[in-house]
């Protein structure tokens, strides 16, 4: 085995044992922002879209804008990883910290991603476009991302030419990104809105000023976990500030339909949530078998009981990691192998019980 | 895939109709969504209804012929695969289908013209940036050709006018130097 894919297999042991620093609930607003993203899309001159590159050409970009994008920002010590040499269970592993996206996963050529350290900072290539930069933070924090993005963004052009039109912006494969190739979203987790069945307020806000609202962790309607992801859909005609600014008007708003429904509930609803969140506490303690969707379920409860108060003896941080840990690949990675269903369930219960204090 | 609800086509558009909170989806085959539209009572949707309408209409009368005859000079991709796939093949398809896109990017974006970052290096390229694309699409023949001799040609024009473009940096004309000869890309 050559060093470098020593350093790949010490880097995603390293990840697999500790938690993204964006996820430590530390931001601004970190009880219901979990945490804010911004990705920005960019493409290199005179190179066909990665849809129309063949593999040679693929494998180009790979080594040029490995280079690029290290010694645009050397301090920030970014590991490789060559996504195409990776086994399946550890590109999943990087999906699940939201390091990569499905697609780079998924997609056959010469492809890599580049990390840092606490997770920040992450840059795909060859995913739909050459480079997509993504940098998280905890809590509410969109200006910080945006500081960090555009940096580094402005560093790589030192070195590659971008793909820039004077009407239409950067260009990217998709005509949806064009112009900013920005994404600015936010990840915040809802659990009181749901419970009262108001999480349509959030998604009238949110679509008045062409905001979009996904679940994660879920396919469609279904937001396992009580998390949402409210997002941008239009890049051109707006600036990157105005975007951000858009964002930063409305996020306000959902945080403080949660919070009064949290208060709400803790008032006139006292025992039924207590019952929840103690039921919740109690099965993630005591199962010897447990899904990952029930786990989603009764980790958001958990979480509502930390931000309230009712739960005093453990942290956002923590609970934060676990809906990250249990996981199916987190949880292949610790034990050190595939796992069937039914062994995945067995494990997760076992993984919650040592991190929660069995019962 | 689903399939349309009025005929046995396939449904390519998808309507979600919300009426007091409650959402019902429709799956329709794009002459069957025409009619559902033009149907459409509330007044409310009347005007959405008569812009999806027309949009139809206008997407119907460009055939796949016409699609097909429309390519681009960078990569090749004609303007019904871009339909398909919905991805652009690259930067010079901005150039020669603007027209053709500017109806789609009205529909995703509020304006059609960028006004935020800018990158430092700019314009005087813009033209080296569609050469580069189409010489390397006529490398990539004479490659198939076996013409290795305009290969290389190819190659050299290739490297003179990245240079220019990259601002003379090093670290893209190294990687070049790393193939071993014969070296045609």
């Amino acid at each position: 085995m050559s060093t470098e894919e020593d350093q790949v297999v010490e880097f995603l042991d390293g990840l697999a044992r500790s938690s993204g620093a964006w996820l430590s609930g530390d931001g601004p607003d970190a009880d219901i922002v979990v945490s804010s993203r911004i990705r920005l899309a960019r493409n290199i001159a005179g190179f066909p879209f990665i849809s129309r590159a063949d593999d040679d050409v693929r494998l180009r970009l790979v080594e040029t804008l490995r280079t690029a994008v290290t010694s645009a920002a050397p301090e920030r010590n970014l590991q490789f990883v060559n996504v195409a040499m990776l086994e399946e269970i550890d590109s999943q592993l990087l999906m699940e910290r939201q390091l990569i996206s499905r697609e780079l996963a998924d997609t056959d050529g010469p492809r890599g991603v580049l990390i840092g350290p606490g997770e920040h900072v992450s840059v795909m290539i060859n995913e739909e476009d050459h480079l997509r930069i993504q940098v998280l933070q905890s809590g509410f924090a969109l200006q910080e991302c945006w500081e960090i993005a555009d940096a580094l963004d402005t560093g790589i052009e030192a070195s590659a030419t971008y793909a820039f039109d004077e009407e239409l912006g950067y260009l990217t494969a998709c005509p949806t990104n064009v112009g900013t190739g920005i994404r600015v979203s936010v990840m915040v987790h809802l659990p009181g809105l749901r419970m009262t069945r108001e999480i349509q307020k959030v998604n009238q806000a949110a679509q008045k000023i062409n905001l979009a609202v996904r679940g994660l962790y879920g396919e469609g309607s279904q937001a396992l976990g009580d998390f949402f992801q409210i997002s941008n859909q239009m890049t051109l005609g707006c600036s990157e500030q105005e975007l951000i600014e858009n964002m930063t008007e409305v996020i306000p708003q959902i945080i403080g339909y949660e919070r009064r429904v949290r208060e709400l509930l803790v008032r006139e609803n006292r025992q039924s949530l207590d019952d929840k969140i103690a039921r919740a506490r109690a099965i993630l303690t005591g199962a010897r078998s447990i899904s990952s969707d029930e786990t989603m379920h009764l980790l958001s409860n958990l979480r509502m009981g930390i931000n309230l108060g009712i739960v005093d003896d453990i942290s956002i941080g923590d609970v934060n990691a676990l809906f990250v840990h249990t996981q199916p690949s987190h949880l292949q990675r610790l034990h050190g192998g595939p796992l069937k269903t039914a062994e995945r369930n067995a494990a997760r219960a076992s993984y919650l019980r040592s991190c929660l204090g069995s019962v | 895939m689903k399939k349309c609800r009025q005929c046995a086509n396939q449904a390519t558009l998808h309507i979600t109709e919300v009426l007091e909170g409650h959402a019902t989806e429709v799956h329709l085959c794009e002459k069957c969504a025409r009619d559902y539209l033009d149907d459409s009572e509330s007044s409310d949707t009347d005007s959405v209804a008569a812009d999806l309408a027309a949009k139809l209409e206008e997407l119907q009368s460009a055939t796949d012929e016409d699609l097909d005859n429309v390519r681009c000079s960078g990569c090749g991709i004609s303007l019904s695969e871009f339909r398909e796939v919905g991805r652009l093949g690259c930067p010079c398809c901005y150039d020669d289908f603007r027209e053709e896109l500017k109806p789609l990017l009205e529909n995703i974006h509020e304006e059609l013209f960028h006004t935020g970052k800018r990158p430092a290096r700019m314009l005087e390229s813009h033209d080296d940036q569609s050469r580069v694309l189409q010489l390397r699409n006529e490398q990539r023949e004479a490659i198939r050709q076996e013409d290795y001799e305009m290969a290389a040609v190819l190659r050299d024009q290739i490297a003179k006018i990245e240079s220019i473009l990259h601002g003379g940096d090093v670290s893209v004309t190294e990687t070049e130097d790393k193939h071993d000869p014969p070296s045609v890309f």
